[in-house]
C-alpha cells in the first residue's frame, strides 16, 4: 500500500460533536469537506492521502527508468500510458487532500525536504526489463489489495479518487502480469530475469503493507474513522494467497522456503520480510532514497522558471483584459 | 603507412545473413517501392525519434499536469509510429514489422529530421522543438489525407487528428514561456535560436520527394511552407519573439546523415533488442 505507519493524530474536540460525527461513520455517511469533522482526522487524513499522493509521483521515476529502453512500440505506448495514469492518480490525490485545506505546493514543499514519506517500494531500483513485469503485478497488485477497500472509506474525496484509480490499477497489474508471462515463457535468459525481478521485489511488496498494527492505537483510531479498513496483516495474508497461485502459473519460485499452505487457517503461512531492512529504507537508507528525492527536487527547482512564467503570463492577460474592459 | 593486413572471412556471406533479418533495405534505389518506403520511413521515424525524446521527461517535467501532458503527445507519436513504420515494411514486402524497422536498423537507415532528434536540454527548448515541429506536421498530415495511396491518406487523417491538439498546446505554451517572465523570455529566445538552423530541413525536397510528389503519394515539402511561415509568424508575434534572420539550414537527417545525438538516442532504445536477439516481450 503507498501508504505505510501513518498515525493517527490525537484529537480534543467537543465530546458531543465527536459522538455525532463516530454516529454518521458507523451509518456508512460520507463526510464530505464543508462537514464538521475532528481535527485529528482532517490531520490523519491529510498525511495519509498526502503520503499516498507522492507514492504515485516518486512511483514514476522506477518505471520511467524504462520507458526509454521498452523492447517494443507497444510495450513502450503501454508502459508510457501506465506511467501517465500514475501522475493522473497523483493530481486526483493531491486534489482530495487540497478539500482538506492543505495546497499541493506545500504538500510538494513538504516531500521535497523529507517532512512527508512516500512508500518504501519506490527506493527499490528496476535493474531489467522483468522488473517492470514484476513492479505491475507486485507493487499494483499489493497497491490494489489496499486500495479497494478503502473505495468505502469515510471521507468522500478520498473514497471517489479511490474508485476512479482502482480501475486503472488494476489494469497496470494485468498489463504487468503480461510481460511477466512473456519472460518467464520466453528465452532462458528472460526466465532467469523474471525469477530474479521475483526474488528481489516479493519481500519489499510484504513491506509495502508495513510492520504487523494489530495491537497499534493509532490503526484503532484510523480503522474506527474508517480510514483504514484492514489491518496491516489481513491485507498481507489476502496478497500473499492471491500472489502465489500466480507465481506458480508463471513457473517461479517464491523466495521463501516456509511457504507453505495451512489448511486449518485457509491461508498461506509465509516468512516475514526483515522488518530491520524496512526502518531502514524508511530512515533514508534504501538503495535509491536519495536518488529519487534529488530527482524530485531537480525536476521541482529545474521547473521553477517555467511555473513563475506561467504566472507571470496569466496576471499580463488579465492585466490586458481589465484595460480593454 | 604499412599496408593493412587482408583479413578473409569465408562463411562472410553466411553470417551476414545469420546477423539477423533483412536489417539491409534490399528495394533498388529509385524504384516506385523504395520511394515510398523511404517517404513512409520519413514520418514514421520522426514521430518515433520525437515520441522517444519527449518520453526522456517521463516524471521530471515542471508541473504534474505538464508531466501527463508530455506523456500524452509521446504516446501518440508512438501510436503514430506503429502505423507509418508497419505501412512502410508492407510496401517493402521482405517481411519487416514496424518494431524490426524501429529497434534494428543503425542510424544511418534512420530517415528523420535532424530537428527532432536534437536533446531535450530544458523545457523551454522541448516545447519549442516540438512547436516548430508541429506547425510544419499539422499541414504535412493534412496534404498527405489527399494521398493517392489510401492507406496513407488514413494514417495521416487519424495522426491529424492528435497533432492538432499538439499544436494547440506547443503553441500556447510557446506564447506563454516567451511572454512570461525575463528569464522565461531569455530561454525561449535562446532556444529558437538553437534549433531555427533545423528548421529549413522540412521544406527541402531530394529526388525521392519529387517522384513521390509527382506519383502524388506526398507532397511537395515546399508547399507546405506558406502554412507554417503563417503559424510561426503568429505564434512568435504573440510570444514576443523575433523570427531569426538566417535562412540557413542544417540537413541530412531526411538521407540518413545525422547528428552524434542519433547513435546515442538509439543506443538505449533499441538495447534489449539486440541484446537479446529473437526474444519476444
Ligand atoms: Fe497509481
Ligand atoms: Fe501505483
Ligand atoms: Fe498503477
Amino acid at each position: 500500500m503507498y501508504a505505510q505507519m501513518v498515525k493517527s493524530e490525537a484529537t480534543n474536540d467537543d465530546p458531543a460533536l465527536l459522538e455525532a460525527f463516530q454516529a454518521r461513520v458507523d451509518a456508512n455517511e460520507k463526510i464530505e469537506p464543508k462537514e464538521w469533522m475532528p481535527e485529528g482526522y482532517r490531520k490523519t487524513l491529510i498525511r495519509q492521502i498526502g503520503q499516498h499522493a507522492h507514492s504515485e509521483i516518486v512511483g514514476q521515476l522506477p518505471e520511467g527508468n524504462w520507458i526509454t529502453r521498452a523492447p517494443t512500440l507497444e510495450r513502450k505506448a503501454i508502459l508510457l500510458a501506465k506511467v501517465q495514469d500514475e501522475a493522473g492518480h497523483g493530481l486526483y490525490l493531491y486534489c482530495a487532500a487540497e478539500t482538506l485545506g492543505i495546497s499541493r505546493d506545500e504538500m510538494t514543499e513538504m516531500l521535497l525536504s523529507g517532512r512527508m514519506k512516500y512508500s518504501s517500494i519506490f527506493n527499490y531500483p528496476t535493474l531489467t526489463w522483468a522488473d517492470i513485469g514484476a513492479v505491475g503485478w507486485l507493487v499494483d497488485g499489493a497497491a490494489i489489495m489496499n486500495q479497494v477497500p478503502l473505495q468505502r472509506t469515510s471521507f468522500g474525496p478520498y473514497s471517489r479518487a479511490m474508485i476512479r484509480i482502482c480501475k486503472e490499477e488494476s489494469f497496470h497489474q494485468r498489463q504487468g502480469y503480461d510481460i511477466m508471462m512473456k519472460m518467464a515463457k520466453g528465452t532462458p535468459e528472460q526466465k532467469e530475469m523474471a525469477q530474479d525481478a521475483l526474488n528481489r521485489f516479493w519481500y519489499p511488496s510484504l513491506m509495502m503493507f508495513g510492520p504487523s498494527d494489530k495491537d497499534s492505537v493509532h490503526s484503532a483510531q484510523s480503522m474506527a474513522w474508517k480510514i483504514k479498513i484492514n489491518t496491516n496483516d489481513e491485507l498481507r495474508q489476502k496478497f500473499v494467497d492471491q500472489t502465489v497461485p500466480q507465481a506458480e502459473y508463471l513457473g517461479l519460485t517464491v523466495p521463501d522456503p516456509e511457504l507453505k499452505w495451512n489448511e486449518e487457517k485457509g491461508g498461506h503461512d509465509f516468512s516475514e520480510p526483515d522488518w530491520s531492512e524496512f526502518y531502514d529504507v524508511l530512515q533514508g537508507n534504501g538503495p535509491c532514497n536519495r536518488d529519487r528525492i534529488e530527482a524530485r527536487q531537480k525536476a521541482w527547482e529545474d521547473g521553477a522558471w517555467v511555473r513563475d512564467a506561467m504566472v507571470a503570463h496569466a496576471e499580463k492577460r488579465a492585466a490586458k483584459r481589465i484595460a480593454t474592459e | 603507412m604499412p599496408s593493412l593486413p587482408d583479413i578473409m572471412t569465408p562463411d562472410a556471406e553466411a553470417l551476414a545473413k545469420a546477423a539477423g533479418k533483412g536489417r539491409r533495405v534490399t528495394l533498388p534505389a529509385g524504384s516506385p517501392e523504395h520511394d515510398l518506403f523511404t517517404g513512409l520511413t520519413r514520418m514514421g521515424d520522426n514521430t518515433l525519434i520525437l515520441g522517444h525524446r519527449v518520453s526522456e521527461w517521463c516524471g521530471h517535467a515542471p508541473v504534474l499536469e505538464e508531466d501527463i501532458a508530455l506523456a500524452n503527445v509521446a504516446l501518440d507519436m508512438i501510436g503514430q509510429t506503429q502505423l507509418w513504420l508497419g505501412l512502410a515494411g508492407t510496401v517493402e514486402g521482405h517481411g519487416r514489422s514496424a518494431d524490426d524497422l524501429a529497434f534494428l536498423r543503425d542510424a544511418w537507415h534512420f530517415r528523420n529530421l535532424l530537428l527532432v532528434e536534437r536533446p531535450n536540454r530544458d523545457f523551454g527548448h522541448t516545447l519549442m522543438r516540438q512547436f516548430l515541429f508541429d506547425a510544419w506536421h499539422q499541414p504535412m498530415l493534412k496534404a498527405l489525407e489527399g494521398s493517392s495511396d489510401d492507406r496513407i491518406g488514413e494514417i495521416a487523417l487519424k495522426a491529424g487528428k492528435e497533432v492538432a491538439y499538439h499544436l494547440e498546446r506547443s503553441a500556447d505554451l510557446v506564447i506563454r514561456l516567451g511572454d512570461g517572465t525575463e528569464e522565461s523570455h531569455a530561454k525561449m529566445k535562446d532556444a529558437l535560436e538553437r534549433l531555427w538552423p533545423y528548421a529549413g530541413e522540412m521544406f527541402l525536397a531530394d529526388e525521392v520527394d519529387v517522384r513521390l510528389a509527382h506519383e502524388g503519394l506526398m507532397p511537395d515539402p515546399a508547399g507546405i511552407r506558406p502554412a507554417w511561415d503563417e503559424t510561426v509568424a503568429e505564434i512568435l508575434a504573440e510570444a514576443t519573439l523575433n523570427r531569426p534572420d538566417s535562412d540557413f539550414a542544417h540537413k541530412g537527417g531526411k538521407q540518413g546523415r545525422h547528428t552524434e545525438d542519433l547513435g546515442h538516442l538509439l543506443t538505449s532504445m533499441q538495447w534489449l533488442q539486440r541484446a537479446y536477439p529473437g526474444a519476444t516481450w
